[in-house]
């Protein structure tokens, strides 16, 4: 009987003793995580893709909080849950959505294997990256794609695939997440996140040729020579040349196609629309101007 | 002969000196003249003159751009046609000067006389106005890299230079302006020798010369003894092993005076050296004691196709193709064009590009002996390893860029490749490790350059 009593003594005693100890160290070392952290991580895919750039979806729920804290969570974006998983988390920080249109990978290189003659060949290791570093690559031009694929390589949703008959990369709008993978990939700076614009359908420069006039010319049939001609014509100013490149700024343009029209190289795309560019009022006075 | 070499590493390309013979001719004056800008390590140089002025043989054209920089000087007498942009060995478009040649007239102030000066008939001479001569006249490393002499002339306060080495290894296949020039400008190369050891307070000096140049040994040597026999100077001529890439800075300063340069930023003065290009001994003497600014320099143009291979004495700016026509025109077929030789040389898409202070050869191959073979995988024979004459272990280097860690490629002392290629060169598996490595090299100093602009 005794020993029954002893046990349960001792071992209500260690269990105290146990007890005042956790205690007192769970006050002392007691680490303050801010609950919105885990907050936001519910609201996040779960997936721990990497796509936002952080390590998992902990990251970026991390990260997220850190820059409501800092006042602005721009930048950060979850391209698995998108726009719809971003609102809620903006709502829950309190923060203006950041993206909150939604953007797209644009390509602005039509320097297609007929449009663009090859003047060399390269025989060395065949990424963009390395092609890049060598020189102008197997074209004239020193500026369009190189057709390695390192955006290819670097997109985690296959939404980015080399056209075999153009040698140029083409993005899946439906399947594109804006994560900007790509664009970091490039080596040339050719792709742009733009605003994917109402029903996908946009208007961009696709070119990145700084070369004066006479020099794109001759590297390619379908670059800007930055003659200004879209400048011109554009009525909301949202054309500007700059070092022989013209660049349409996506929030002022209102899709006119004007400019497509005017382009005499043929280097504004205009994508998505259901009929074809040309508006021929424009049009008439502009060859009328080109005969005198 | 008992030769020495460097101690690590080191491969030995066919050698294919087919201009060993070739007496340097003097190159033909071109039409229109190109000036790159950046012809150097550096910040570009800026150009000093507008289009249309006339501009005389040995004019600065453009003035150094920097500290780290080098002004550039006409080699051609006539008018600037235009400032603008043209494809340069990097295979883009850079900013150049374009000159129409009109005559050939000359700045007076040049010395042309062929009369060899000493330093001993210029008592004004002092090592501080034989640095500026030097800096003045725009003269850089004639090897290919293109460093500023002078800079190298004036070592920081942590290092004392004790000795300064001729880099007359030319171990890169196909080249033989360096032994043409040896041949044909030993005294001049002397004196510019002794103006080195003056500028860099020192009285040693060696001149490394690699077995396949008997007839260079043989006449340094004898030169030498004349020249430096009873005087405060000691030179040696050092034969060295047949052996690439022994004509890079820290190879040559470990094979002659046996002493290991550090990783960087350490560079061979760390240890005491000084090494300069014979070239660049040649372009010293005629800064210091011509007055002549660098604008001329011997070029060997070669390629076992090309019908008339030679060693020139160009002026720089003369497009590449006028040297190709002077040595019967490009072969039939498709070839390979090279800013440099074989191993280090850089592959060029236009035969426009001008001859640059650096240009110390233009090297066509043809096609077949060009081509590339199929990369396998790599079968873990560490023949790269050996071959690396850095130490470095090129095959885990390679990997490391292709999965793109770069800590790791930090740590393995990436930044330490000087990019010679034997690892590529030697790989059974014919895997482009050089091609990686480069990329991550520029990846992994860009890491740590911001790094540095952080702190």
């Amino acid at each position: 009987m005794n020993f029954i009593l002893i046990a349960v003594i001792v071992l209500g005693a260690i269990g105290l003793i146990a007890a005042v100890v956790l205690f007192a160290a769970s006050k002392k070392f007691a680490v303050y995580e801010d609950p919105r952290i885990a907050q936001v991580n519910e609201l996040l895919p779960g997936a721990n893709c990497g796509g936002c750039g952080f390590a998992g979806c902990g990251g970026m729920a991390d990260a997220l909080v850190k820059g409501a804290d800092a006042g602005s969570i721009e930048g950060l974006s979850c391209p698995v849950g998108g726009a719809d998983v971003m609102g809620k988390v903006a709502d829950l920080l309190g923060m203006a959505i950041a993206n909150g249109e939604p953007k797209v990978a644009v390509v602005r290189c039509n320097g297609t294997c007929e449009h663009r003659p090859c003047i060399a060949e390269y025989a060395g290791l065949r990424t963009c990256a390395a092609m890049h570093a060598c020189g102008a690559g197997e074209t004239a031009c020193g500026f369009g794609c190189l057709g390695c694929g390192d955006c290819v390589a670097a997109c985690q949703f296959d939404a980015i695939r080399l056209n075999p008959e153009t040698g140029i990369p083409e993005v899946d709008d439906d399947k594109c997440t804006s994560c900007g993978a790509c664009v970091k990939a490039c080596p040339r700076g050719i792709i742009e996140l733009r605003k994917k614009g109402p029903k996908g359908r946009r208007v961009f420069v696709s070119c990145v040729n700084k070369d004066k006039g006479p020099v794109a010319m001759k590297a390619c049939a379908v670059s800007c020579i930055g003659c200004g001609k879209c400048e011109k014509e554009c009525p909301f100013g949202a054309i500007t040349v700059e070092n022989n490149l013209a660049y349409i700024d996506p929030e002022k343009c209102r899709l006119c196609r004007k400019c497509v029209t005017v382009c005499p190289k043929k280097a504004i795309r205009d994508v998505n629309f259901p009929t074809p560019p040309p508006a021929p009022k424009p049009k008439e006075p502009k060859v009328e101007e080109a005969k005198a | 002969m008992n030769a020495k070499s460097f101690r690590i590493g080191g491969i030995h390309p066919e050698e294919n000196k087919l201009t060993n013979d070739a007496v340097t001719q003097v190159a033909a004056l071109p039409k229109q003249a190109i000036f790159p800008l950046s012809q150097h390590i550096g910040a570009p140089a800026k150009p000093v003159v507008q289009k249309g002025d006339k501009v005389k043989v040995g004019t600065m054209i453009a003035e150094a751009g920097g500290f780290v920089s080098a002004p550039i000087y006409s080699s051609v007498s006539g008018t600037v046609f235009k400032i603008d942009t043209a494809i340069d060995a990097t295979g883009y478009r850079k900013p150049v000067i374009i000159i129409n040649v009109e005559g050939d007239e000359w700045e007076e102030a040049i010395d042309r006389s062929d009369k060899l000066e000493t330093v001993e008939a210029h008592p004004e001479l002092t090592p501080e106005e034989v640095v500026n001569r030097v800096k003045v006249a725009g003269v850089t490393g004639m090897g290919g890299a293109g460093f500023p002499t002078f800079i190298k002339l004036t070592p920081p306060p942590t290092a004392k230079a004790e000795c300064v080495i001729i880099n007359a290894v030319e171990c890169e296949p196909y080249i033989t302006a360096d032994f043409r020039l040896m041949m044909e400008k030993a005294d001049e190369i002397l004196v510019g020798l002794e103006l080195l050891m003056m500028a860099a307070k020192v009285t040693t000096g060696y001149i490394g010369i690699e077995t396949n140049k008997p007839a260079a040994i043989e006449l340094l040597t004898n030169k030498c003894a004349e020249k430096f026999g009873g005087t405060k100077y000691s030179v040696e001529v050092v034969p060295l092993k047949q052996r690439y890439p022994q004509g890079g800075e820290k190879q040559l300063v470990d094979a002659v005076i046996r002493r290991q340069v550090p990783a960087p930023p350490a560079i061979p003065v760390n240890v005491g050296a000084i090494v300069q290009n014979v070239g660049t001994a040649f372009a010293v003497y005629e800064a210091v004691m011509k007055h002549k600014p660098l604008f001329e320099r011997y070029t060997t143009v070669t390629g076992k196709k090309l019908q008339n291979p030679g060693n020139f004495l160009v002026r720089m700016g003369t497009p590449m193709k006028d040297l190709i026509d002077a040595c019967g025109g490009m072969p039939e077929g498709d070839n390979k064009l090279l800013a440099g030789g074989p191993m280090m040389g850089k592959a060029l898409t236009s035969v426009e590009v001008p001859i640059c202070k650096g240009t110390n050869s233009v090297t066509i191959i043809s096609d077949d002996e060009a081509r590339r073979k199929e990369p396998q995988p790599c079968i873990r024979c560490a023949k790269c390893v050996g071959a690396c004459p850095m130490g470095l272990e090129p095959y885990l280097l390679a990997k490391l860029l292709e999965v793109k860690n770069w800590e790791r490629a930090e740590r393995e002392d990436i930044v330490s490749c000087i990019e010679c290629g034997s690892c590529q060169f030697t790989c059974p598996a014919h895997r482009p490790l050089l091609d990686n490595i480069r990329l991550g090299k520029s990846t992994v100093m860009g890491i740590i350059r911001s790094r540095a602009a952080k702190k």
